[in-house]
């Protein structure tokens, strides 16, 4: 973890509701796809989680969906504007286990930490497929991106507006993989776990409070003793998990 | 040069800064992003006699310049603490740390603190009688002043350690409490714990706490802290480490003036891991600011 200071680079709309926010900055405390930051907002106590899109040396990409006070106040960030932030928080997702054919599973929010995972994976020589899961047409985003890093990107909205008509699930049950990842809202989740046939890793949410492992806010039980979302996890494996 | 140096029942500390218990793990991650042995002391995670989990999340909840939680005192139990954390805590923390203990019972304190007795390394025992969020009377304690007076007699038993009481906002006489521990042979008095709160969320319509309450902490509970230490340091002559909003030098200069000798400093540690760092860099320059040239001498100056 390094706290450090971040200029805001862009910060545009690119979906109902979702922005995607572009920062410069020392990335030097993030080790692994599927970490997080927690931002510091004027006004509000505690800081706000978010996960990191992607990242290179010296900026780091979130996207973020506007449901509270916290994003709402991002969502009207200029570039210009400067962001105190804990970066590198949380395991991230061990992509070692991967095997050749890996697939990752992102719904709403819980895409953006898929994308560079998909990159690193697709370094490794892996073919990655992806499945991207909205609500509808108009909440949709990155899927050129991930067409430009996957062998097979689909998209299922719950409306049927564009894709699959339903749930990532749908998708899953008729695909062969090696390893999968995902993250999504709970339901998802334990509807990912039930439908997988192989190995996978999963990435939570919780309301936390300090971020690094130190007030227990975010605490949950595993097959392999207790353990604190935001610093143990948030990735958990489909072995540790009770649901 | 200012004399930054406060003694807590003979345990002399550098500076009065100490993190507060549950808000700074065992110094772990601290430890990583700076050199923790500049601070007076820390208490760490509330120690109880059997291992818990806690409650159920979600356990935090934000507040206007605050928060609550409700984590019930996840801890690996006393048993544990002293065989792995303590060591761990050794090889990073020079000075002596606060062993902070929770109970269901008085038979639970004694026997949790009775353990702590013979570690080197605890140089206070501050006992915790007034957590909101653990079941089956750990609050009972703190808002009855007979029950604390019980608790601070059969600790004080089994323990040559100086025994700090922690004593909850949540009552109506906070001073008849803080008197009955002194009574009681208590060495001084911790305060304040957290205010039992709620948040309720618009969208659903219920509470956001998985246990419905919770302690709330954080900026907005200072102007109680720093009354209810005015109110405690009238009442006994033992020493008081405060806390409650601390974010600042200033702050720490606040709550001394109203009677602590020691000062913790708690949820902002969650925001600002840099906070206690920051605040003791600081506080030679605010000291000078005000005319203080030693820290000893403003406790209390506000009566």
């Amino acid at each position: 973890m390094k706290q450090s200071y971040f200029k805001l680079l862009s910060n545009r709309c690119i979906a109902k509701s979702v922005y995607e926010m572009k920062l410069l900055g020392d990335t030097s405390g993030i080790i692994l796809p599927g970490q997080f930051v927690n931002i510091k907002i004027d006004g509000l106590f505690l800081r706000r989680p978010i996960s990191i899109c992607d990242y290179d040396e010296n900026s780091l990409t979130i996207i973020y969906k506007v449901v509270g006070k916290g994003t709402s106040t991002m969502s009207t960030m200029s570039e210009g504007a400067w962001l105190d932030l804990l970066v590198g928080l949380g395991n991230g997702f061990n992509i070692t286990d991967s095997g050749k054919a890996p697939l990752v599973i992102g719904g709403g929010v819980g895409v953006p930490p898929m994308y560079n995972l998909a990159k690193e994976l697709s370094k490794t020589g892996a073919n990655v497929t992806a499945i991207l899961g909205f609500n509808a047409k108009d909440e949709v985003f990155y899927k050129e991106k991930f067409e430009e890093i996957c062998d097979r990107v689909y998209v299922t909205t719950v409306d049927g507006s564009v894709g699959t008509k339903g749930f990532v699930t749908d998708v899953m049950k008729n695909l062969e993989y090696s390893y999968f990842y995902t993250c999504g809202p709970y339901p998802m989740l334990k509807a990912v776990y039930d439908t997988s046939k192989t190995s996978g890793s999963f990435s939570f949410e919780e309301k936390m409070g300090c971020g690094f492992g130190v007030c227990m806010g975010c605490s949950c039980k595993t097959k392999y003793g207790n353990k604190r979302i935001c610093a143990d996890g948030p990735v958990l494996t489909k072995e540790e998990i009770i649901w | 040069m200012v004399d930054t140096r406060v003694n807590l029942s003979g345990l002399e500390l550098d500076n009065p800064i100490i993190p507060a218990s549950g808000t700074f793990g065992y110094g772990y991650e601290f430890s990583r992003l700076y050199d923790i042995n500049i601070l007076g002391s820390f208490s760490f995670k509330g120690t109880t006699k059997e291992p818990r989990f806690g409650n159920p999340t979600p356990r935090i909840a934000e507040c206007t310049s605050g928060m609550i939680n409700s984590v019930g005192v996840q801890n690996p139990g006393v048993d544990k603490v002293i065989s792995e954390e303590l060591p761990k805590m050794k090889t990073f923390f020079k000075k002596k740390v606060i062993a902070n203990i929770s109970g269901f019972s008085i038979e639970d304190y004694a026997y949790t603190c009775e353990k702590l007795d013979t570690e080197e390394q605890v140089g206070l025992i501050e006992v915790n009688i007034s957590c909101p969020n653990v079941h089956n009377g750990g609050m009972s304690f703190g808002a009855d002043a007979k029950n604390a007076a019980d608790v601070t007699k059969a600790v004080k038993a089994v323990t040559k350690k100086p025994v700090y009481i922690k004593l909850s906002p949540n009552v109506t006489d906070i001073a008849e409490i803080a008197r009955a521990c002194e009574n009681a042979g208590a060495d001084g008095i911790s305060m304040i714990n957290t205010l039992l709160g709620m948040k309720i969320d618009l969208k659903t319509k219920k509470p956001v706490i998985a246990n419905k309450m919770g302690g709330f902490s954080g900026a907005a509970i200072k102007p109680v802290a720093v009354r209810m230490i005015y109110q405690v340091y009238d009442a006994v002559n033992i020493p008081i480490i405060g806390m409650g909003g601390v974010e600042t030098a200033e702050d720490v200069i606040e709550l001394m003036l109203a009677g602590a000798t020691g000062v913790s400093v708690g949820a902002a540690n969650l925001v600002n891991p840099y906070v206690c760092k920051d605040i003791i860099e600081n506080l030679p320059v605010v000291m000078k600011k005000y005319g203080i040239s030693s820290l000893k001498e403003i406790i209390g100056g506000a009566h």
